[in-house]
């Protein structure tokens, strides 16, 4: 982008100046976007959680929820604490329990199998009043 | 990150683009085998969105632990369970989808307006960039020391709960009461345990 600097230098045009202030404004990444990303993110995810059928594909919806969450984390880390890093130290954090969470996960989903034959959440109504 | 703003924002949308398809695709595909695959997708382009965000280490730490490890696993749990069903019809299926989608809409929309007239104090120090794998070393073992032990301490937990859970059931012979080929595992699924008991 140095060139659109160099030009704006040489620039006296008031409108033309303004419009590549505008444009280099623009082009640089912003937190907002990392932001608006992550909140599509976890709505496709909380989308997945709610309507899956598949016992399995409620916990991959679930590490599309934290996915999201880490994205938020380490956007926060980049634009508001650049030196500090603490988000992506809780990054950190958050892919490790979410690790332990699918081990735990995917136990529980293949006991259920054994004992009732089906992966379907429709089916799985052993606590229904 | 040494690039320049245009490579960024390029490099950003198409990472958002493939993860944006790789999450619909996980959520909407019928086949749940591609649904995996693609769940590698949408982590492989989150790492690099971090890249782009200046955490080289968390990028490899996602990588090593969510397609390397997270994904392998996921594959392993569809591959066990790997009964080909069609599951049963439930009426009104399409309310619940429908009130499910206006919800969500309207989460992101609430989300997303709170994400653009909120004042961010974004901070004006340029990021460490390579010297954040130092920082967070500092962090994991000074204030941080605790939540790092106890994250270990649950990683154990997690481990020997997934093994009992998920463990078949161990029967002696006399109480199995048929005669055991050579070769096979002391163990044998919870099937034939109740099928021989009765």
């Amino acid at each position: 982008m140095n060139w659109f600097r160099v030009v704006k230098s040489n620039l006296s045009n008031e409108y033309l100046e303004q419009y590549l202030e505008q444009y280099l404004e623009h082009t640089m990444l912003q937190l907002q976007y990392f932001l608006i990303l992550a909140a599509a993110l976890f709505c496709i995810g909380i989308y997945g959680l709610v309507t899956s059928r598949n016992a399995i594909r409620v916990l991959m919806s679930i590490e599309l929820l934290l996915n999201s969450v880490n994205l938020n984390l380490m956007a926060f880390s980049n634009f508001l604490d650049p030196e500090g890093i603490r988000g992506q130290v809780f990054a950190v954090f958050v892919i490790t329990i979410a690790a332990a969470e699918a081990a735990v996960g995917l136990a529980i989903v293949l006991s259920i199998y054994r004992n009732r034959g089906t992966v379907d959440m429709e089916q799985f109504n052993l606590l229904k009043w | 990150m040494n690039l320049a703003d245009g490579v960024q924002l390029v490099s950003f949308i198409v990472l958002s683009a493939m993860m944006l398809g790789g999450a619909l695709g996980v959520v909407l595909l019928s086949n749940i085998v591609y649904s995996a695959f693609l769940l590698a997708l949408v982590f492989i382009s989150m790492a690099g969105l971090y890249i782009l965000l200046n955490a080289a280490f968390v990028a490899a730490a996602q990588i090593l632990v969510y397609v390397g490890a997270v994904n392998v696993l996921i594959l392993f749990g569809i591959m066990l369970v790997n009964k080909r069903q069609d599951f049963s019809k439930v009426s009104k299926a399409w309310i619940s989808q429908a009130s499910t989608a206006a919800v969500c809409l309207g989460l992101f929309a609430l989300l997303s307006t709170m994400v653009i007239t909120t004042p961010w104090a974004i901070s004006a120090i340029a990021p460490i960039g390579d010297g954040a794998i130092v920082a967070i070393g500092k962090h994991f073992f000074t204030d941080f020391l605790l939540p790092f032990e106890l994250v270990s301490v649950l990683l154990l937990m997690a481990m020997v709960g997934a093994i009992i859970i998920a463990r078949r059931d161990l029967l002696p012979n006399e109480i199995a009461g048929n005669e055991q080929p050579a070769l096979t595992l002391p163990e044998r699924p919870r099937e034939l345990v109740s099928g021989g008991q009765k």
